[in-house]
């Protein structure tokens, strides 16, 4: 199915994750990388503090959508085309992979290139081409 | 204080995401597909978002010894790519590339309560609880390496 092409709205919400990152490490000094931060918060051996300042940040992310319903009256336009057992799959290897990898998106790829980090750099590089293969090995070569 | 500065950052990035449409798999497997139906809308949310943040960090480190409300910046120094990095990485475009979900945007929908999203979010903690426990089994490994 095709999604409409919204380079405006996209650079604008862009922009809003790039003033997020700087905001938070202006005031807390970390890093915004949702799966580092995600992670740290079931991780006990973490200090107290962290593990707040993560919880906190997390429940921000989760607050977006219903303040986005409360403003506009219904909720962000979304559609999951993947199947149920797809999304488990799919979970378990972003889940693990952004951990094993120590980062994902957020993390290497906007927190990292933005530093110049060789490794986000060469991180983000390695999953985008991965992702674009497995999309296009889904939808054109099984056509799932 | 920082704690609501963490709430709030979480929030605009939350919001950044719906707007910008990343919160939408749909739209993410779309930038995915360039033989398809290709959407690039998601190459501008990472423009827009290192646009910001790499200048927004340039100025904060020239400028300021410790953050606001702590006492350091937090930034990793690393700067050897080890076959773990790369391994990791890999493992998560291909999940990606299957669900169309990261991290952040899966999280902020999770209060949408799509199916999918519902389904995918235990199995990314599950993931991400698998990580920590897998040893590093990289052959350099033993060199330091966190």
């Amino acid at each position: 199915m095709e999604t409409e092409f919204t380079p405006w709205l996209s650079l604008g919400g862009g922009m809003m994750i790039g003033a997020s990152a700087v905001l938070l490490m202006a005031t807390n000094g970390r890093i915004a990388g949702i799966s580092g931060l995600t992670a740290k918060i079931f991780t006990r051996s973490s200090d107290g503090e962290a593990r707040g300042v993560s919880a906190l940040f997390v429940l921000g992310l989760l607050l977006a959508a219903p303040l986005w319903l409360l403003v506009s009256g219904g909720w962000p336009q979304q559609w999951v085309p993947s199947s149920p057992v797809l999304m488990a799959v799919a979970g378990l290897l972003v889940g693990f992979g952004a951990s094993y990898g120590n980062g994902c998106t957020s993390g290497h790829g906007v927190c990292g290139i933005s530093r110049g980090s060789a490794r986000s750099i060469v991180a983000t590089v390695t999953f985008m081409a991965t992702a674009f293969v497995t999309v296009f090995v889904m939808r054109h070569l099984i056509g799932a | 204080m920082k704690q609501i500065f963490a709430l709030l950052s979480g929030l605009i990035f939350g919001l950044g995401l719906i707007v910008s449409g990343m919160a939408n798999p749909a739209k993410v497997l779309n930038f995915l597909d360039v033989f398809g139906t290709w959407d690039p809308s998601l190459a501008f949310v990472m423009g827009g978002a290192i646009a910001v943040t790499a200048p927004g960090f340039a100025l904060l480190f020239r400028n300021r010894q410790t953050p606001l409300f702590d006492n350091t910046f937090r930034v990793p120094t690393r700067n050897d790519l080890e076959p773990k990095l790369l391994t990791g990485a890999a493992i998560f475009g291909i999940g990606w590339g299957l669900g169309g979900f990261c991290p952040g945007p899966a999280l902020t929908a999770l209060p949408v309560a799509a199916t999918g999203t519902l389904i995918f979010v235990p199995f990314m903690l599950a993931g991400m609880w698998a990580a920590r426990h897998t040893p590093n089994i990289s052959p350099n490994a033993n060199k330091g390496a966190a």
